[in-house]
């Protein structure tokens, strides 16, 4: 029994958007059940389908796997995507902690005031420029290949064009002083699977917008 | 060069005593730097032995890992903790990020305002006796086996008696309506190397008090 993946979440980005690109650049079909309202939840919560009552929740090969990074982690190994021994995942899982700390600051930035907002943009933005890019670029530049790790697309590669991507939609000329970066960014958006997660009417979610955070706060009660 | 993993950090629990937990439930003896000044963070910042300019950081079989749960994820691999094959790691990776999740109000617990504290324990007890420790008890009933994953010790089994013990420091009642867990507590503290490990002199740090969150923040507060 071959079923997709069935990922359950708001209709948004939030924790979920980095599993539908893993799953969208590993050439993965999946299908989406989207929460709409605080009785959704009820539901799945009530259901006893949520180890902690908590989403993402996504359905795949028979489980119902919670938790984030457990989820990437599983689909990252499942599709061959975590590298080819212990080292090379130890590797790609200190880059995706770097980056999923980066894209944790952007995601919350929506749902901040006013003025802690405009303070957390300069953070991101300084925080981005000189604690995590720099870390990227100086790979691609010592070892001069075309992925982060062992010269393989890996879940760190797909991970950090997300970042990037989300990045830019904060400052669009971010990049300007990561020339590896730029042109990493080129390559791996051409890749066939993330060509065509990119392009529009694919399962990728748009940016946070107010309504969105609305939503949220609403069905989540915060 | 011992060839000893190499933990620095600052004197005490923090993000860095899991990583001492799973060490020494897997029987393996390590060495500790203490940061205590500023100076010293600084010169291992400008030493660019910090991937992201942050501790932990585990000097561990030629590699500077940092990053807490990269780090823990190849201890856990490569002392076989870490399950036998891709689903008995998904579970692991499930319960722990959970547990994660409740020792992370632990973790921030020291820092908050003095007013904040009693309400901040009475969301600890909330979140443990609600979400966390059901979801425990009810595995080990189903599966009336002494380990959480594969009738086998794992990272899931260390991390939850850690979590259990740190809770209890806060709630000294916690268990009393978990009868498995009880019984799982005592079981993990008579393992020869976590019971070791409970004993004094060992390398556990005790519960931070201020004097641990005046070191934190001397050295860490921008």
């Amino acid at each position: 029994m071959a079923a997709k993946p069935k990922l359950h979440y708001t209709k948004g980005r939030g924790r979920m958007e980095s599993v539908r690109w893993l799953l969208a650049a590993a050439g993965v079909e999946f299908e989406e059940e989207f929460i709409e309202t605080k009785e959704d939840l009820e539901k799945l919560r009530n259901d006893g389908v949520l180890m902690f009552q908590q989403v993402p929740l996504v359905e795949i090969d028979g489980m119902k796997m919670v938790q984030t990074r457990a989820i990437l982690s599983y689909i990252a190994a499942k599709y061959n995507l975590y590298g080819k021994d212990l080292k090379e995942r130890a590797w790609i899982d200190m880059y995706v902690e770097g980056t999923t700390d980066l894209m944790g600051m952007i995601m919350y930035l929506p749902f901040q005031g006013a003025d802690t907002k405009e303070k957390n943009l300069a953070l991101i933005i300084e925080r981005a420029t000189t604690r995590y890019f720099p870390v990227y670029e100086k790979a691609l530049k010592d070892h001069g290949h075309d992925y982060l790790v062992g010269n393989k697309l890996s879940w760190a590669d797909i991970h950090l064009l997300e970042a990037i991507l989300m990045a830019e939609e904060c400052k669009p000329d971010i990049l300007s002083a990561f020339p590896l970066l730029q042109a990493f960014k080129g390559r791996t958006s051409n890749i066939p699977t993330i060509k065509k997660f990119l392009q529009p009417g694919s399962q990728r979610k748009p940016p946070t917008d107010e309504k969105f955070v609305a939503v949220v706060r609403k069905i989540f009660n915060i | 060069m011992s060839g000893k993993p190499r933990l620095t950090y600052v004197n005490g629990r923090g993000r860095m005593e899991s990583v001492r937990w799973l060490l020494a439930a897997a029987g393996v003896e390590f060495e500790e730097i203490f940061l205590e000044t500023r100076q010293q963070y600084e010169k291992l910042i400008k030493d660019g032995v910090l991937m992201f300019q942050q501790v932990p950081l585990v000097e561990i079989d030629g590699m500077k890992m940092v990053q807490t749960k990269a780090i823990l994820s190849y201890i856990a691999g490569k002392y076989n903790l870490y399950g036998k094959d891709l689903k008995e790691r998904a579970l692991i990776d499930m319960y722990v990020e959970g547990i994660t999740d409740l020792m992370q109000m632990i973790l921030m617990f020291p820092f908050s305002p003095p007013e904040a504290k009693e309400k901040n324990i009475d969301s600890v007890k909330e979140r443990a006796t609600n979400r966390y420790f059901p979801v425990f008890e009810k595995v080990l009933k189903q599966h009336g086996q002494d380990f959480l994953v594969g009738n086998k010790f794992s990272w899931a089994d260390v991390q939850l008696i850690e979590a259990i013990l740190a809770v209890e420091e806060k709630i000294p009642t916690v268990l009393s309506g978990f009868p498995q867990l009880q019984a799982f507590k005592i079981r993990m503290s008579n393992m020869p190397t976590i019971k070791k490990f409970l004993q004094p002199g060992s390398p556990r740090k005790p519960p931070p008090d201020e004097c641990y969150v005046e070191t934190v923040l001397k050295i860490f507060k921008k």
